[in-house]
């Protein structure tokens, strides 16, 4: 198990290289100086000269990305051109409240979606089949940023039961994660769907009808626990479409998150703290879904022996 | 039974593909379908309510919202085609070369997309618009390349399965070049595929321009796209709710069609991929 861990982690690194090298390469094919962008057409000479300086953008490319690697191994991420604060203070302030966010959102998304995915399996071509299977198109087909909208103004104006936007309370927090789980939901339920549905055709499951287990326990015990491979690799994928949607969710709810604060860097052009909140996403990622293939195991002893 | 047969008896896909050929009319006739300018403004009818002069009310500056959406569904349409175009021609360059050369060129080119397929998209499409600066043409761009390593993944496989056969070793033998042996042999082979992730695609990138547009950095005013005229109307939801929320209809929609075509064609045309993607 430890090994297993080990390579996994291992793995992890050539992933966290290559999105750093990406964003760093992608911001470094910018036309026109981005230092003259940052700073505006009025910047004095002196000024510019100490930001190129500042950013070592004077070196080439190759030995900047390696600079900025060892630097980001050592714990500096640099510091934000815009509030000339520590980029990993900013971060440190922001991702409780992404965290917060996506977590409540999997949540919503792993127990609605597998809900409406089991019964949806349990009475195949049922009206609530065909309910959930359209509901699950229109899920994903609903742009996540209209969606919190319009939840805004039926719950927020029209009913008036919750916040508009903001943070701080479970209050605050019910809208936008519902807004960011709905595609999430949609995707499960019907993974869920076919998952479950493959299962019950199974011979294992036959027998155990046969011999008279209780549909409850077919459902729980057999069904179910393998039909909950498939389902946990989604989630785990689902994650990485939650921090995508987080960008904006936060932006629609004003939640100080780490999506919002990349919105801000990039259009305050402050590429040092885009980079850091870039590689924050994409090392939650790799661990989610390091967490994902470890649960493997838990579930299925099969896994666990082989690794 | 035939491609179309089996697509025609799929009455989801059928409603999926009236809509899309509603939109593609909305889209190629606009200047005249259109009941006003959507540039022209009138303060004076700012914000009016559905109904009336306005069938879908007006936005912020007076503007008629029906005339702005199909007027928007030329800048939906355009940056899903072209982008579904960049995703395919890319994708048939790298897959092509990723099967024939093999080795370690092909280990790299992977392991690169599996980066890419695993990282939370609409992340990089942010760093590349950040960097191109926002446009039409730059959303268009990020939006393509997202769709570059799927296509990629699916050329490669079937290069390298179909570089195995004996018809393909036969031709090869023959000298028959590369690129022959491509468009004669390996295309007939993915087209179907292709179209069917193209079509696919065509929804994800409608939404992701829609997502970029809303967070102001796809599209720029005062060009009518519906990402756009959702985040103007976001500054008054609370006094007029349908500046917002109408035009997102017309994103979902948009979605909902190719999503329905896409799914039936799926189903139409290779039915091993049911279920995927």
């Amino acid at each position: 198990m430890v090994t297993f861990i080990l390579r996994r982690l291992l793995l992890a690194v050539p992933v966290l290289l290559g999105v750093v090298f990406v964003v760093m390469l992608t911001i470094d094919l910018l036309p026109g100086d981005a230092v003259t962008l940052m700073l505006g057409e009025h910047a004095t000479k002196d000024a510019v000269a100490k930001l190129r300086d500042h950013l070592g953008l004077d070196k080439p490319f190759l030995v900047r990305y390696l600079d900025y690697v060892g630097r980001v191994v050592r714990g500096d991420l640099g510091r934000s051109i815009q509030q000339n604060r520590p980029v990993a203070a900013e971060l440190a302030d922001a991702w409780p409240a992404t965290l917060e966010l996506t977590v409540a959102a999997l949540l919503i998304a792993t127990v609605a979606g597998l809900a409406a995915g089991v019964a949806s399996a349990v009475w195949p071509n049922s009206f609530f089949d065909a309910l959930a299977r359209l509901g699950s198109l229109f899920g994903l087909s609903m742009p996540i940023f209209w969606t919190g909208l319009v939840l805004i103004v039926v719950f927020s104006l029209w009913l008036n039961w919750l916040p508009v936007g903001g943070s701080g309370s479970l209050s605050h927090l019910v809208l936008p994660a519902v807004t960011l789980a709905m595609p999430s939901v949609a995707m499960v339920s019907r993974m869920t769907r076919s998952a479950v549905l493959d299962v019950l055709r199974e011979d294992y499951v036959r027998t155990a009808r046969a011999k008279g287990v209780g549909e409850i326990w077919v459902l729980g015990r057999h069904a179910l626990r393998n039909a909950f491979i498939p389902i946990l690799t989604l989630v785990g994928l689902q994650s990485g479409q939650l921090m995508g949607g987080a960008v904006l969710t936060e932006t629609v709810f004003a939640w100080p998150g780490l999506g919002r604060l990349m919105v801000k860097a990039i259009f305050a052009r402050d590429y040092v703290l885009l980079q850091g909140a870039v590689l924050v996403f994409a090392l939650a990622f790799v661990i989610i879904n390091l967490l994902v293939d470890l649960s493997y195991g838990l579930l299925d002893p099969r896994v666990g022996r082989q690794g | 039974m035939d491609a179309w047969g089996r697509f025609r008896r799929n009455r989801l896909a059928l409603v999926g593909l009236a809509l899309v050929l509603v939109l593609t009319a909305a889209a190629v006739l606009a200047p005249w379908v259109a009941p006003y300018d959507p540039a022209r403004q009138s303060l004076i009818e700012k914000r009016a309510k559905p109904g009336g002069k306005y069938v879908l009310g007006a936005d912020e500056f007076g503007r008629d919202i029906l005339s702005r959406i199909i007027y928007g569904s030329r800048v939906a349409l355009l940056v899903g085609l072209l982008s579904a175009a960049i995703a395919v021609l890319g994708g048939l360059v790298f897959g092509t070369v990723a099967g024939f050369t093999g080795g370690w060129l092909d280990a790299v080119m992977m392991r690169a997309i599996e980066i890419l397929l695993a990282f939370p998209y609409l992340l990089l499409a942010l760093a590349i618009v950040a960097a191109l600066g926002p446009g039409a043409l730059n959303t268009t761009i990020a939006v393509g390349i997202w769709g570059v390593p799927p296509v990629t993944r699916i050329v490669r496989g079937s290069v390298l399965a179909l570089r195995e056969t004996e018809y393909v070793g036969a031709a090869r033998a023959l000298g028959a070049p590369a690129l022959a042996l491509l468009g004669r042999h390996i295309l007939p082979n993915i087209v179907p595929g292709l179209i069917v992730y193209a079509t696919l695609f065509m929804a994800n990138a409608i939404l992701l321009e829609a997502a970029l547009s809303f967070l102001g950095l796809g599209v720029q005013p005062p060009t009518a796209s519906w990402g756009l005229m959702v985040s103007t109307g976001r500054d008054v939801l609370l006094v007029a709710p349908h500046v917002a929320t109408v035009p997102g209809l017309a994103i979902m929609v948009a979605v909902l069609a190719f999503n329905l075509v896409g799914d039936g064609l799926r189903d139409a045309l290779d039915p091993r991929l049911r279920g995927a993607a």
